[in-house]
């Protein structure tokens, strides 16, 4: 049986330990494979001069187009500020119950407010911030348990506060859609 | 699940706003223009609308107008980009429940909706709460929670099946014809008619007429012959409203149809036989009238089988809450306005009076304040001045003369708003007496 994987898509430079540290974290949490696609571009074409950031959207959509044809969900993680025209910024954005989610690595970084580089602590951040969207592409909603991974951040230290797993409710609710995935694989097989 | 509107003309806006709402767990539609919302929200019920202010086809304010207009209660929270303070003052003008300028913090919106639908939530819980109570405590169009009205909600489930004659006793406004209906429609008979006949309003020839019908030439202007209301009701019921007021000549007649369920029309000679049940109902002591001798007495016990006692209202005080909001349902759909709440100052003086005219006279005081209403609330001075003027009336029965003479005192200085020369003026005192006064009671102006 052929099992769809889960596929990263770095979106300009990103450092190889970054990839890598959510890869191997993301393997723990989901019972598909994690597998790495080559990096693309910065996306110029999001670009918004005004507000000097990115429109997630507009990743999110060039994003999806990334996915290989075994792939079941695409993590597109990019080191440029997101914001979408109704925020003022994003850590990220999925498409709910979707194929595609993106996650940005700049303001999980202490240096973005102004203090000291924690490569341990970017990771950490960083891994949750993927679980959770990717939580998003899997039909998962927010979450209204604090440490719960699904639960909404609205600043780093709400990250913080979060455990990169799910509760026991999200996970039940996701274990549920795993199985519903699953059984689209062995449709697809068998097809 | 809590339903959200988006109204955007820009497809990314929508877009944008739909994923991040639905990540929350929000159900969510999203449409270009106003037209198609005001469309929306009239078939379907949202939480939430959420209406850019810059629009082609109508802008945010119309549609805000709009939703207003056709009374849909849905909160509207107005957004845009080129905040200024004269928009932001229509907004709030118009109705809109919030005002927000995008970009906006992540935080910000999800905090204004919780907000929202949490109201919204208790909103529909107190709705559902109402509907419960009212099935509840509701039998028929009769409504009451307490142990008086419950007994009268038994007697009548245990009374309808049957064939007996009832006699209902209650004070006028009680809501006497509410029960003979209630008998009627839980009775095998319920297919069959139900017909009313108040017999205190019509003189003895008049009444004997309109029972047993009569047959043409049967009297001077009976140009042709006419069923009775006995015949109308036949497989029926017949509820003769006021029965302590018929004639004693009449009251042979009825007492002989009771007792051969047999009559002839006026002038008429055949004999008509008939299946009717009879209930009566008057608001006089009918055994005190047959110790007077103004009621047959035979007649007293064939209406006698079944005796159920509505109480007056001041006697059932506990279910004036539920009758006001039954009211006040009722007569804000007949009206079309809505008033569907009730200050607790007006409902205590709702609760203060005692209700000579009973649940009648209740229901037009409540018609009287809808009407007279300028908000969704009834305040006190929107109810009726005698119900007003009553409540004030009475409350000194129970207080000292020097009670009175500080709670008058109070009175007039508020209706003056502490003049010293006026309030002394009114009251017909000087100024040295009324500042005595204001110290012995320590009146605070």
């Amino acid at each position: 049986m052929m099992n769809r994987a889960i596929y990263i898509l770095p979106i300009g430079k990103i450092r190889e330990e970054i990839i890598e540290g959510v890869k191997s974290e993301l393997v723990k949490v989901f019972p598909f494979p994690i597998k790495i696609l080559s990096e693309i571009p910065n996306p110029a074409y999001a670009f918004d001069a005004t507000r000097g950031q990115y429109h997630s959207t507009k990743i999110l959509r060039e994003v999806a187009n990334y996915l290989p044809p075994d792939g079941l969900k695409i993590l597109g993680i990019t080191d440029v500020d997101l914001c979408t025209p109704v925020l003022t910024f994003v850590f990220g954005e999925a498409q709910l119950g979707g194929k595609a989610c993106v996650i940005s690595l700049t303001r999980l970084r202490q240096e973005y407010y102004a203090l000291p580089r924690k490569d341990t602590l970017l990771l950490n951040r960083v891994v949750k911030e993927a679980i959770h969207e990717l939580g998003h592409t899997l039909g998962l909603v927010h979450c209204s348990l604090r440490e719960c991974v699904m639960a909404f951040a609205p600043d780093v230290l709400g990250i913080d506060q979060k455990l990169p797993q799910f509760c026991s409710s999200c996970r039940k609710v996701l274990n549920k859609m795993i199985e519903i995935f699953k059984g689209e694989n062995e449709m697809a097989d068998l097809g | 699940m809590s339903q959200i509107l988006i109204v955007d003309d820009e497809e990314i806006m929508r877009q944008s706003l739909t994923d991040w709402l639905k990540e929350d767990g929000y159900e969510v539609i999203a449409v270009e223009d106003g037209f198609k919302a005001l469309e929306l929200v009239q078939r379907e019920n949202f939480d939430v609308m959420l209406v850019d202010l810059k629009m082609p086809k109508m802008d945010g304010l119309e549609v805000l107008r709009e939703v207003k207009r056709l009374k849909v209660d849905v909160p509207v929270i107005i957004i845009t980009a080129y905040a200024t303070v004269d928009t932001a003052v229509a907004a709030m003008k118009e109705g809109a429940y919030d005002y927000i300028v995008k970009p906006f913090h992540p935080e910000e919106l999800g905090i204004i909706i919780r907000k929202i639908i949490e109201h919204q939530n208790l909103k529909k819980e107190n709705i559902l709460l109402r509907k419960e109570l009212s099935q509840r405590y509701q039998f028929h169009d009769i409504i009451g929670k307490g142990p008086g009205m419950q007994k009268v909600f038994e007697l009548i489930r245990t009374v309808a099946p049957t064939r007996s004659t009832v006699l209902i006793q209650g004070e006028s406004g009680t809501g006497k014809e509410l029960v003979a209906r209630a008998i009627h429609s839980e009775s095998p008979r319920r297919e069959g008619p139900f017909v009313a006949l108040s017999c205190a309003t019509l003189p003895e020839t008049l009444l004997e007429a309109e029972l047993f019908g009569y047959e043409k030439g049967a009297f001077t202007g009976a140009l042709t012959a006419k069923m009775g209301k006995l015949e109308m009701a036949a497989g029926g019921t017949l509820f003769l409203d006021e029965v302590a007021d018929i004639s004693l000549k009449t009251q042979i007649d009825l007492l002989r149809f009771l007792q051969e369920r047999e009559f002839r029309r006026l002038g008429g000679s055949e004999t008509i036989k008939i299946d009717v049940r009879i209930i009566a109902a008057t608001n006089r002591d009918l055994k005190e009238l047959v110790e007077a001798g103004k009621f047959r007495e035979d007649l007293f016990y064939r209406l006698n089988v079944i005796t159920i006692n509505i109480p007056p209202l001041r006697e059932r005080k506990e279910d004036i809450p539920l009758l006001v909001q039954h009211f006040l349902e009722k007569f804000s759909a007949a009206i079309g306005k809505r008033v569907d709440k009730i200050s607790p100052q007006a409902m205590s003086i709702l609760m203060e009076y005692d209700w000579p005219g009973n649940v009648r006279e209740l229901e037009n005081a409540i018609e009287h304040a809808v009407v007279i209403s300028q908000e969704d609330i009834v305040l006190p001075e929107a109810l009726p001045a005698t119900i007003l003027g009553k409540g004030e009336k009475r409350a000194p029965l129970q207080k000292s003369l020097r009670d009175v003479e500080k709670e008058h005192i109070e009175k007039i200085l508020r209706e003056v708003k502490g003049n010293i020369t006026q309030a002394a003026e009114i009251l017909g005192i000087n100024r040295v007496t009324l500042y005595r006064k204001i110290k012995e009671y320590d009146i605070k102006i």
